[in-house]
């Protein structure tokens, strides 16, 4: 993507963000914050997943259980009494980054659908392993006493000071991000995900790259896992399961593979439609499938493919 | 104990040829044509759905499982010419993302049809006692019936597979696709086949266990998953290999259930022993795939990794 459409397009979402608590005061209706919020820490899961989606190539369909260990990481140190939100955030990562690192490791002995399919049982075993934690409600999952506290403060209570904090995260997530993808380090993750064996013959070992890029995008993805649960104040292993997965990939294909801000995009458009759909019908996951199917038949490259074509084929 | 293991191996080999049916189906799809299809799963619940409404309109659960088989058929004939023959040369990504699409749609459209309660359906009077095994044991004859009828089966495809021009067709498919195209096959009309032949066995396997099992919008799901497990570790497109995946599933899912707990509690005190067995036990079937691939990346019986 053109690197000034790039920071137009992250401006106008960011900045779009930034003034709708504003709105919402005007218009009476802070509900828009609570969605705003979701779609935010979304949105940070689908830009950790677009990291090596879209410039390593590597499709993980697992990519929930990540949200799950910065869920968990929540409910689990503010039941023992730890209600930081610096230190849910480390303790989230801190679970995600080993978890990523063997299963990374295995998984990446593998390619294509294999390793589609070996990321999607890595994160099945997340999801059984939290169903039967009792001691969190298992399978029913728990309510959280309160959301984290900032600077010792409970100012996340406040339902427009979370929408800051979380937009704040995903901005830094999208610059730590950016950052590396324009690096050396990203240039031969694109290089891997074109030409494994070339980039290898030029001296690099591209399971290296991918590995770090892999638990790198898992501890971004724990981030989101963290401000989900102070969303809800509520952790159930829902969150993990593979239809979890499939929509964070949903997001990123929709907004437009390998660009990040198209992650972000992809995250806003398909929480937005799933809000609007179930607003219409109980029956609103049949019209989003039916929007998907469509999507996929008629443009290559999600929305952002479809609007390009619309637009004269111009890239 | 010895008569409960055996019980608990019969249960899992049930399951595993149950897994099986459903696990042909994808690894063909999967392996020769490439195709991630994340609907496959929704034909098993259209299947054990379907056999429910059939049985009631017939008043006979075998005339409706015979009906279930076309019905399937048809259904996967008319997918595949509207959506999926779009996707072949397509990216993992779209497939994913438009079979994803289509789950949706299927469950929901099952919701809207026949509610999102669970159902149930008599299985047939013929089939519904048990008989001895050894001294006490008793079996139940419905599911000695899955299993002699998923051995069944595996025994028609292997033929079909090793012994037929199509099945010729199928495994040079599977190892060149552009070169089995080259020579003049239809591969066109091969994929169609496979795809349509593939529902129907997956909506074979969901009218099969639906007597045993509540019918409900999620049980699709979850048997993907597992379906998705056995083909990897048995290697893709490998029908030998999703056949001793499925059994190796199936029992070590089954067996492990039950007998995880009791040799865990041999090491350790029984409290902790439950609770262990309890986190351990579901996730034994993902953990045997990690170590089967992190030996074998192709999976057991794959040529490609």
């Amino acid at each position: 993507m053109n690197p000034r459409i790039r920071n137009i397009a992250a401006l106008v979402i960011f900045g779009g963000f930034a003034i709708l608590p504003v709105i919402a005061h005007l218009v009476g209706d802070s509900f828009l914050v609570v969605i705003a919020t979701r779609i935010l820490a979304f949105a940070i899961a689908a830009l950790a997943l677009d990291l090596i989606l879209g410039y390593g190539g590597m499709v993980s369909f697992g990519h929930a259980a990540y949200l799950g260990f910065g869920a968990y990481a929540v409910a689990i140190l503010s039941r023992a009494g730890i209600t930081d939100l610096g230190l849910h955030l480390l303790a989230g990562t801190a679970m995600a980054a080993p978890f990523a690192l063997i299963t990374g490791a295995i998984s990446l002995r593998t390619r294509g659908v294999y390793f589609i399919m070996i990321t999607l049982a890595f994160a099945q075993m997340v999801y059984f392993f939290f169903v039967s934690l009792s001691a969190y409600g298992g399978d029913d999952g728990v309510t959280l006493q309160a959301r984290s506290t900032l600077l010792g403060q409970p100012l996340l209570e406040n339902d427009t000071t979370l929408l800051y904090v979380t937009l704040a995260l995903l901005v830094g997530s999208y610059l730590l991000a950016l950052r590396i993808t324009q690096s050396r380090f990203g240039r031969v993750l694109t290089g891997t995900r074109e030409n494994a064996v070339r980039m290898q013959a030029v001296g690099f070992s591209p399971f290296r790259y991918q590995l770090t890029a892999y638990v790198i995008s898992g501890c971004i993805a724990s981030i989101a896992g963290v401000m989900l649960a102070n969303q809800t104040e509520f952790v159930s292993p829902a969150l993990m399961n593979w239809h979890r997965s499939g929509e964070l990939i949903v997001m990123v294909v929709l907004g437009g593979v390998g660009n990040l801000i198209g992650a972000v995009g992809g995250a806003v458009i398909a929480l937005l439609l799933e809000e609007w759909l179930s607003g219409m019908s109980d029956h609103w996951p049949l019209f989003f499938g039916l929007f998907l199917v469509g999507i996929v038949l008629v443009s290559r490259d999600g929305i952002s493919g479809l609007i390009r074509r619309i637009g004269g084929g111009v890239k | 104990m010895t008569n409960l293991f055996l019980l608990q191996l019969l249960n899992g080999l049930q399951f595993g040829v149950l897994l099986f049916l459903i696990a042909a189906g994808l690894t063909l799809v999967f392996g020769i044509m490439d195709f991630v299809n994340l609907s496959h799963g929704a034909m098993y619940m259209v299947g054990a759905y379907l056999v429910v409404s059939f049985a009631g309109m017939t008043g006979s659960y075998t005339l409706g499982l015979l009906l279930v088989l076309p019905a399937t058929l048809a259904l996967g004939l008319a997918l595949e010419f509207l959506v999926f023959r779009h996707l072949y040369d397509r990216s993992h990504l779209d497939q994913v993302l438009a079979t994803f699409g289509l789950v949706m749609v299927i469950t929901e459209a099952v919701e809207i049809i026949w509610g999102a309660a669970p159902l149930t359906v008599a299985m047939p009077d013929a089939l519904s006692g048990s008989i001895p095994l050894i001294g006490p044991l008793r079996y139940p004859v419905f599911r000695l019936a899955i299993i002699a009828a998923g051995l069944l089966t595996a025994v028609g495809l292997w033929f079909v597979i090793t012994r037929t021009r199509i099945g010729m067709r199928l495994r040079a498919g599977a190892t060149n696709r552009a070169m089995l195209s080259a020579l003049g096959v239809d591969v066109g009309r091969l994929f169609t086949v496979i795809f349509a032949f593939g529902a129907m066995l997956a909506g074979f396997a969901g009218a099969m266990v639906a007597p045993i099992l509540a019918v409900d919008p999620g049980m699709g799901e979850s048997v993907l998953i597992l379906a998705f497990v056995v083909i990897v570790i048995g290697g893709i497109g490998s029908i030998k290999g999703a056949f001793a995946g499925a059994l190796l599933v199936g029992v070590v899912d089954t067996v492990g259930r039950t007998f995880g707990p009791i040799a865990l509690g041999a090491m350790m005190e029984p409290s902790a022993a439950a609770q262990a067995g309890r986190v351990l036990a579901p996730m034994l079937v993902y953990i045997l795939m990690a170590v089967i691939l992190a030996l074998r990346p192709a999976g057991l019986f794959g040529q490609r990794a």
